[in-house]
This record gives C-alpha cells, structure tokens and sequence, in this order.
C-alpha cells in the first residue's frame, strides 16, 4: 500500500475527513509531482465532491481533471501515418520509438523507422541495433547528416514501399535553445511536404520536476504537440508532471514506458495510473 | 512560467514597508510564499519545511533588531540567500586524488541523466590539466552506449577500455576491473568508468554497481543527476546513498531553465558536495559548481553570472570574429556572413528567454518580447534554401529562382523578397562603415524592426573585473581561484 494508501485507509467517508487528512493528501500529491498548483485545486475539488469515501472523491477529482481528447495513436485517413517523437535529451526517445514500432507491428502494421538523431554519438546506431532486434527497417543518413533530410528520405520510402507507419526518432533537445528547435521545426515541415504528420509525441520522464510544464508548451509552440509518453514509470517516481501537462495544456499522454525491454510499453489506462497513484 | 520568489515576496513585503514593523503573522505569510517557490523550484517538501524552520527562526532573531520594514525585507531576502549557499556549498571540496595513482572515478546515477556525457567531459577536464586519463565503458545496458563512449574518446583525445560489445553482452564488473588493471599497467593516473544507468528502486542492479565499486576501489563515485528532476530526487538520492553509496553529485543539463531545487533536497539530505555542473552537449559545457549562482537560480532570479558568460559567448562567437576579420581585410560582406550573424542572434534568443527571469530586467524585457525569434528561423530557411552561387551573387535571382526558394523554405515569394531587400541594406551600411570598427549592433540587425534600437547590454551586477589567470579554462581557473 502506498503513502496513498495509507491516508485513504484514514479517512473513512470524504465528509468526515480533517483539515489535517486533507493536509496529508496534499503533501501525497505534491511528492508525485503534480505540482502545487495542481495539487491544491485536486484537494479543493476533492473536498466539494459528494461521494462515499474519500478514495471516491479523490479519484473523481483527478479524473475530472484529465482531458477528454483520444489516447490513441491515430491513423491517417489515405497513405502512411507519420509519427514524430520529440523531447528533452535522455528522456527515453529512442528506446520509446522502438517499442512504439514493435507494439504497432504486432497489430500486423508494417512499420519503418528513422533515425534523424544524426548528433549524438552512436545515436544512429543505437536506433539500428534496435532495428535488429525488432527486426524493423531503420532508414539513417550519414554521420551529421541533416535530420531533416533523413527524415524526407524516410518519408518516401515508406510511400514508395506502401508501408502504414513511419516513427522518426529525433535528438533530445532543451526547449531553451532556440536554433534546435527550429531545426525540429524544419525536420515536420519537410516531412510535410510529402506526408502529413500525424501525431507528435513528447517524451516526458517520470522523474522530471515542474520543467516538464514549460518544456510541453515550448515544444507545443514549436511542432504542436499531441500525445505524451511518459517513460520510467517502473522507478520510484510517479510521473505527476505529466498530469500536470495535461491538464494545463490539454494534450493527453497516451503511452506509458515501464522498462528497458521492448515489452515494458503499455497505453495509459487512467484509471490504473490513478488507483495505482491512490 | 513561474513567479520569481522576488515578485511574490515583494508583494508580501511592500505593505510592510509602509508600516514599518513586522509582526509574526507577516512573517507566516512569508514563509508561505517561500513554500510554494520552493516547491514549484522543486525542492523536495521535507527539504522546504526543514528550510522554512531554519528561515523562520533566524528571522524572528533578527528582525527585532531592525527599525525600518524596509530594512526588514531586505533582511529577509538575505536570510533565505545565506540558508541556501550554506546548504548548498557547506561540503564544498576539489576532487580527491588517490594516494597510489591511478584516482579512479566511477560514475552512477538513473537512466538518461547523461553520465556517458559527463564521462567525456571529466576525461578532458582532468586531460586539460595535465593528467593521464582512460575511460572505461561498463555500461554494457543500453543499446550503443559503448560505442558512444568511444566516439567521445577519440574526439578529445582520451582512450576508451571497451573490450565487451554491450548491448546486454558482457560483465560489466570484469570490464571495470580489467579497466583498472590496463590504466596501472600503461600508467595511467586515473581512470573514469561510465556504467549503466539504474533505478534506485531496481535491487539486482544496484548490486551490480556495488559490485563494480568494489573491484576497483574509487576514490570518488560521482551521483549524476538531472537538473530537471523532482520531487523523487530526494527517494532516488537515498537509494544510491544506502545502495552504492556516493562521494559527490554532478548536476547535468544545467543550460535548460529548470530552477534546479533537486540540488538544495539532495546537498541537504545526502551531505555530499555538489562538484559540478554540465552545462550543454559539447565537451566544454562543463565548470565547477558555485552556491550562489545556483541559490539565484532556484529562488528564480536568475542564474546572473552564467547570462551574462553565455551571452558573451553569443556575443563574441566565432562568427562575430571572423566577420571583423573580413572586414578589416577589405572584403564584401556576403549573404552568407549575413546568416552566420541571423544564426548568433537566434543564439541570443535562447538566452534571452532566460533573461525574463533576472531582477529588474523590466525594460529589456520588454525589448526581447517584441523581438520575433521566428523572424530570424524564417530568414534562416529561406537562405537556406538558396544554392552557393545565389548566396555569392544575389543579381542571379531571378523570378523563377526566387520562387523555387520561396517553396524550398516554405514561404512566401514576397518574404524572399523583402529578405534579400534587408540584406542589401545590411551590406550597403557594411560597406559604408568600412574603415571604422563594426562595432555596436551586428549588421544582421539592420531593419530588424522592433530590436534595431540595439541589442540589450548584459551587465552582471557581481561580475568582478577578471583578475589574469593561469588557466584559459574557466572551470580550472575557479578551481584555483577557490584554492
Ligand atoms: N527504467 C527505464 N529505463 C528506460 C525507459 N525508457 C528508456 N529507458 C532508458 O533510459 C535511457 C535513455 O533512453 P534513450 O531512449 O536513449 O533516451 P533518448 O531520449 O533517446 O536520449 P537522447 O537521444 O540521448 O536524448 C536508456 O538507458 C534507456 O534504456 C523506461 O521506461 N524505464
Ligand atoms: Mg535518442
């Protein structure tokens, strides 16, 4: 039972609970990173709910919370569905890419990636063992080479080969860096050009603080944003930020990372993040 | 996104001032203020209550003895500064050599908090000054990290031990070992070991890199964490405190605009030191850790003294250098030069984002948001997209030319036009100021619009004229400084 649990197990009906339980179920909220000012506004809507218990109301308050857009990855109406998967360095992008190519694969898609990191070290590579692995066609470029030239290039292959899905895999990028973010800005437009993008999706590590909101707007305001994958759920961390993300900006997550291995990739299931939170 | 701790206290305060006296509840008030800057720097909540104790207290000591509520403020601010440096700095030490070479460091912390980086980064660092270091690759984990750590030796120079593959092949404590064993053979004086990044929470691994210490008995293990983590520093911090255990912490990504407050949770709760700082994927983004530039950066005014480096670093870029070369050697000023200065200047940007944050920057501020960042990507792209001989020679553009660069850049035959006009302006100022020194705003500039008033200066209030150090290297040069 978590910290969670034990402050539930306390309060027996939501009416009866003390200024101090609800205390205590803040501090619980702030700890799993929804941030203070969601975690005082889940509190405040928790205590003017009507339920039963006070699991009830909380949980009522958190749903209420989420957003009402599709978590599913969705496909585009003629043609292949490009996915852009974008994010701040090491949050779990390419590892995310390669599982998000097997899960689809499985669906009996055919799936390409694109290795458009082309700056850091072996990041080409490390997307290509993955390839390997999965036995997936990774489409790469030279060393250095322009991101958004692979990912053009990518682009026509997976028209020209009739595949469904194209999942481009780009370096991390601090959303503070103006000149990097307009090149992602660029590695969309070119792709564009050709195929419309479907979804992208912004990476968000469990563990990241309350930077993880402005990263989300900075990166929505570059390459508009629409999903969240938030990796490394399986540590100590809950992941809250990524709440907090959706909340204020409305994007919803969609897919959850919980591993190293190709298989630790589930899509997010409110309900169990939530209970799992309680 | 969050109000500096400046602004909330400020609006706590200014009522005070025209009383003149603080009571006890003003004082709660304040520290409720603190709270939630605190948190929302994501310092971890037992670290804020054991912090606002400590301020609380002091306060109420001090604040008797004051007369006037201004007095009182600023007495405040300075409470809550000197707790955070004395937290923050208290363990402050240099790296610590082992008495029988080589001084081997091994480097932990959880998945993707850029340990390989840093690895690099220690390697030159140490090399810089004179010493013989290899890196070991035990992160045998994840996917090509042995080959990245390898392509980062070469580019300073280091040598890399990598004798296992990766990729899940190979023992990652015989590695290390052997690692240790080749550095004493040939000589070498120390020793970096890069292994796979683990969960607190994940047991077997946590016993692999006890493992691993245990082989090669480091002088220092370095806790590499990012600065963008939360509240789970502190649970994360614990587990390798009690699991592998810890000498130092390294902050990484420390040129985003995170306020950092994982430092204050983890210096606090761990009383280990916090050594230093990676500050951007190049290799030279590294320098030792200073208390007080990171107290303004988690209280959210703004880490002064590192802008204004980093905007002197924009300011003085290669391309500024070269382009006053050219000039004073009589050549033209060129499309190309043109966007090399468009390309300084979106630098700038992303610093000016963060100058938002610094104390009193109304003004400037003011200045930068009317300043359209995505002016200069759109001029960027469209001189991109011209080929070589259009850059050199602008009188080859003709109708057709300039339509296909308008559809490569994805704009407007118009923008394209009125691009190459600013420049050609750009180029007649150059080349009237020929025999002058081009000094003052950058050529760039020229019709920008609502910044042609000219660039904000960056002033560091604290910034002390530079005595002449030995080192050209900022981060060796603290170090002697700080003896
Ligand atoms: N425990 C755990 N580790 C993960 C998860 N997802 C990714 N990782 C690990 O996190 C580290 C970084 O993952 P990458 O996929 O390389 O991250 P990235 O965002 O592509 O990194 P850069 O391209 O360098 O910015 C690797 O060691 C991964 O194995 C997850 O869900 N759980
Ligand atoms: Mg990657």
């Amino acid at each position: 039972m978590g910290l969670f649990g034990k402050i539930i197990a306390k309060i027996t009906g939501s009416a009866d609970a003390s200024a101090a339980d609800w205390d205590e179920l803040k501090t619980a909220l702030l700890a799993a990173d929804l941030g203070p000012e969601l975690s005082n506004e889940v509190v405040a809507a928790a205590r003017s709910v009507r339920a039963g218990s006070a699991t009830e109301a909380i949980t009522k308050a958190l749903t209420s919370s989420l957003c009402n857009e599709s978590r599913e990855i969705s496909r585009s109406i003629s043609g292949p569905t490009v996915l852009l998967i974008v994010g701040v360095n090491g949050t779990g992008k390419t590892t995310s890419a390669a599982k998000l190519a097997a899960a689809l694969a499985s669906d009996d898609s055919t799936v390409l990636l694109a290795a458009a990191d082309t700056f850091r070290a072996a990041a080409v590579d490390q997307l290509r063992t993955w390839g390997e692995r999965l036995d997936i066609d990774v489409v790469h470029g030279a060393d250095n080479a322009d991101p958004a030239s692979v990912a053009f290039d990518a682009a026509q292959q997976v028209i020209a080969r009739n595949m469904d899905y194209l999942i481009i895999d780009t370096a991390g990028r601090l959303h503070t860096k103006n000149d990097l973010m307009a090149e992602l800005g660029k590695v969309k437009r070119v792709v564009e050009k050709i195929l419309p993008v479907q979804e992208v999706l912004l990476v968000i590590d469990a563990t990241t603080g309350q930077n993880g909101l402005t990263q989300a707007k900075i990166f929505t305001e570059s390459v508009d944003v629409t999903g969240i994958i938030v990796t490394k759920l399986d540590g100590s961390a809950r992941g809250g930020i990524a709440l907090a993300i959706e909340r204020s900006l409305g994007i919803p997550i969609k897919w959850v990372g919980t591993g190293e291995s190709v298989n630790d990739f589930a899509r997010f299931d409110p309900a169990a993040y939530i209970q799992a939170l309680l | 996104m969050f109000d500096s701790l400046t602004q909330r206290l400020n609006g706590v305060l200014s009522s005070l001032r025209s009383r003149g006296k603080i009571s006890n509840a003003d004082i709660e008030n304040t520290c409720q203020e603190i709270h939630r800057a605190l948190l929302e720097a994501d310092v971890a909540l037992l670290v804020v209550n054991d912090f606002i104790e400590i301020i609380r207290e002091r306060s109420l000591e001090v604040l008797p003895t004051l007369q006037s509520g201004t007095n009182q403020a600023q007495a405040i601010f300075e409470i809550i500064n000197a707790a955070l440096v004395e937290i923050l700095g208290a363990q402050a030490r240099r790296v610590r050599f082992a008495k029988a070479p080589p001084t081997v460091i091994m480097l932990a912390g959880l998945q993707g908090a850029g340990k390989t980086t840093l690895a690099g980064k220690l390697a030159k660092f140490f090399a810089d000054q004179g010493n013989t270091p290899i890196l070991v690759a035990s992160d045998l984990q994840r996917p090509n990290a042995v080959t990245q750590l390898q392509v980062v030796g070469e580019s300073i120079g280091v040598p890399v031990f990598a004798p296992e593959p990766g990729n899940g092949i190979g023992s990652a404590v015989k590695v290390a070992r052997d690692g240790v064993a080749y550095a004493k053979a040939r000589q070498h004086n120390m020793v970096i070991v890069d292994t796979a990044g683990r969960l607190g929470v994940d047991e077997a691994l946590m016993n692999e890199a006890i493992a691993i210490r245990d082989v090669i008995n480091p002088a220092e293990i370095f806790f590499v964490v990012d600065a963008m983590i939360g509240q789970d520093a502190v649970r994360t911090a614990r587990a390798f405190l009690d699991g592998v255990g810890f000498d130092g912490v390294v902050l990484t990504k420390m040129d985003g605009d995170a306020r950092g407050g994982a430092a204050l949770s983890i210096a606090h709760l761990t009383k280990r030191p916090i050594m230093f700082v990676s500050t951007g994927e190049k290799l030279t983004d590294f320098d030792i850790f200073y208390p007080d530039r990171m107290a303004s950066r988690i209280l959210g005014m703004g880490d002064v003294a590192t802008l204004a480096e980093q905007a002197k670093k924009a300011f003085n870029s290669d391309a500024a250098a070269k382009l006053e070369t050219k000039f004073t050697s009589g050549e033209d000023f060129t499309l190309e030069d043109f966007l090399e200065q468009l390309q300084a200047m979106s630098k700038m940007g992303s610093i000016s984002k963060m100058l938002g944050m610094l104390p009193g920057a109304g003004q400037m501020k003011k200045q930068i948001d009317n300043f359209d960042d995505a002016e200069i990507i759109r001029a960027q792209a469209i001189v991109q997209s011209m080929t070589p001989l259009e850059r050199r020679d602008l009188k080859v553009l003709n109708g057709s030319r300039r339509a296909r660069i308008a559809r490569g850049a994805g704009r407007a035959v118009s923008e394209v036009n009125s691009l190459i006009e600013r420049f050609t302006q750009a180029q007649k100022m150059m080349r009237q100021m020929r025999g002058g020194t081009p000094q003052g705003l950058p050529p760039a500039m020229a019709g920008m619009g609502p910044m042609a008033g000219g660039m904000p200066r960056i002033q560091s209030p604290k910034a002390a004229p530079k005595k002449k150090s030995k080192s050209g290297n900022p981060a060796k040069r603290a170090l002697e400084e700080r003896g």
